[in-house]
């Protein structure tokens, strides 16, 4: 009896409907989880590790710091460059996993539109990593604000610009793991999307500080993606830098465009 | 139904599929047969719209496949066993694919037991061996209840008793009335599963027949004689189109002349027959006569000058 029994519906595929398969395919794997606990350990653990350090060194009162308050806004925050690894990883294997072990003929011959495909991968990637590092990132300051206030330097949400940087951090990620996407869309390979991620992500900003020495460098090292990215997450800015929203809406300019490119190549090229 | 018409692939200046025209009818199973490397797998890819052809079309069900708004329902597809995401459950990998056009959790269950991975399914297809695979992949395929069926492949990798239980599903899917295209370079099975043979040689058609017709063709009227006075016979038959080939002592292999033919020529004139017998060629030995020209990778035929160094 090979005929179906339950009459199937005669459904359409709809962005809605490849929307629910993505959704449902990403939370059936195990390096989801993995993926999103390591970027909540790494966090959540260094977060605490960091304003623990920064509290002790705030208890030497030989060497006073300047500037302490202002500081004391972003130190819970910083292992946000640890955990855009991890979430840069999964949005890069969002992809690449279907290319690595030939998924994605079976994904593109269910949806020979192709295109709902990546939107959806997109979409329901954004939303589950939004969500979860905005609540990571808000869980991290007020708990390493708790620590700091051991020595009445603590920051809130209203000490200036504190809101905008804890909820950036959320929206920064979401973006690195888009990037990911696209490149992993682009790149079709794990490893090659990777490189190429973290290239932009860590090696581009050592760069960029070789272009400063240079005069007409300081004016391209802004532009970079994870300098201009980057503004969104820090109150004290270098001079030259695009400033907090201009920065982050430079990033996410980068992204779109990549996200462009990834487009046109999946509808382009064979499968 | 799929129906492809000049169809051409070419990567580069490498020619994988050259002008191929053929017909998938529903009802039967079409065997799409060649040696590995002909072009076969590219075929299908286009077939599904995964390749774009360089040239030419192909429709399934009277459309491009892309055209399709319901996809899973038009047509179903095992293009590789292991075009399944490793770190996923049979169960799960099945869900996400039905719920690309809405298809009930109910129907997933219903293929999982009729490709028999009830015990499985919950297991993830990265431990699954080659057979289960397949089994996985052809549920996948039946997901959509589709009028047309690609398979590439699908015995390899099953044990006898999975080859049998594919090759009896494939019988009644056609029968169901479903166009059934199965790719495969074993000719044996295609022997025992197909009705009709696509046959293609680097990417080019080779023959678009039956079975039967196949194998008459390549047969081409031979009749092997025996007889103690086989030389004596060899003149009789002589004429302007008979070819006698000696085989073996007192054997000749005749061309050119039926059996019946060559029974009367001898009782006329009072010549022992001890064998004579009309030969069939197997699907393999008429598949090689056919492709020998157009294998694309061969191992180096064993010359007497190398032997002989």
């Amino acid at each position: 009896m090979t005929t179906a029994t339950t009459p199937l519906r005669t459904g359409r595929v709809t962005q809605l409907r490849v929307l629910n398969s993505e959704w449902i395919k990403l939370r059936t794997l195990r390096s989801t989880f993995w993926s999103l606990f390591a970027a909540i350990v790494a966090t959540v653990g260094l977060g605490m590790l960091f304003s623990w350090g920064f509290a002790s060194r705030l208890g030497d009162h030989r060497h006073p710091i300047e500037h302490a308050a202002t500081i004391a806004v972003t130190v819970p925050l910083r292992p946000y460059v640890i955990a855009q690894l991890a979430v840069g990883v999964l949005g890069v294997m969002v992809i690449t996993g279907e290319y690595s072990t030939g998924m994605i003929r079976a994904t593109l011959s269910a949806v020979p539109g192709r295109l709902p495909v990546l939107w959806a991968k997109a979409a329901v990637f954004s939303v589950v990593v939004l969500v979860l590092m905005e609540i990571v990132s808000f869980v991290t300051f007020l708990g390493g604000q708790a620590i700091l206030s051991t020595h009445h330097v603590q920051a809130t949400l209203s000490s200036p610009q504190a809101l905008r940087i804890v909820a950036g951090v959320g929206l920064y990620l979401t973006v690195v793991g888009l990037l990911g996407t696209a490149l992993g869309a682009i790149i079709r390979s794990t490893a090659g999307a990777i490189a190429a991620l973290f290239g932009i992500l860590l090696v581009l900003p050592v760069l960029g500080e070789v272009l400063n020495l240079t005069s007409w460098g300081k004016h391209v090292s802004p532009y970079l993606p994870s300098n201009a990215g980057g503004d969104l997450l820090t109150n004290t800015p270098d001079p030259g830098s695009l400033g907090p929203w201009t920065g982050f809406g430079v990033f996410v300019l980068y992204t779109a465009i990549a996200m462009a490119v990834a487009a046109y190549l999946l509808k382009r090229r064979d499968a | 139904m799929i129906e492809a018409k000049g169809l051409t692939k070419r990567y580069g200046d490498k020619t994988a599929v050259n002008d191929l025209s053929f017909t998938v009818k529903p009802g039967v199973v079409t065997g799409f047969l060649g040696p590995n490397g002909a072009g076969k797998s590219t075929t299908m890819r286009m077939i599904l719209g995964l390749d774009r052809p360089t040239s030419g079309s192909v429709t399934v069900n009277g459309r491009p496949h892309a055209d399709h708004a319901a996809p899973l329902h038009e047509v179903g597809a095992l293009l590789e066993a292991k075009a399944i995401h490793t770190g996923r459950t049979a169960y799960n990998h099945l869900l996400a694919l039905a719920a690309t056009t809405g298809i009930p959790r109910g129907r997933v269950d219903e293929v999982i037991d009729l490709v028999g991975l009830r015990d499985v399914a919950r297991r993830r297809a990265g431990g699954f061996s080659l057979g289960m695979g397949q089994r996985l992949g052809i549920a996948s395929a039946l997901l959509g209840d589709p009028r047309t069926l690609i398979l590439d492949e699908p015995v390899n990798g099953l044990d006898p008793e999975g080859i049998l239980w594919i090759r009896n599903l494939l019988k009644d899917l056609a029968a169901e009335g479903r166009a059934v295209f199965v790719s495969s370079h074993l000719m044996s099975e295609m022997a025992l599963t197909a009705e009709h043979l696509i046959v293609i040689g680097r990417g080019k058609l080779i023959a678009d027949t039956s079975v039967t017709e196949f194998i008459e063709r390549a047969s081409a009227g031979r009749v092997k004689v025996r007889s103690p006075q086989a030389a004596r016979l060899r003149d009789l038959l002589a004429g302007p189109d008979v070819t006698v080939a000696d085989i073996a002592e007192g054997t000749l292999l005749v061309s050119g002349l039926t059996s019946d033919q060559i029974g009367t020529i001898a009782g006329d004139n009072g010549v022992t027959l001890f064998e004579l017998a009309p030969q069939q060629a197997s699907l393999e030995e008429a598949f090689m006569e056919l492709t020998g020209e157009s294998v694309e990778y061969r191992a180096p035929a064993r010359t007497a000058e190398r032997s002989a160094a």
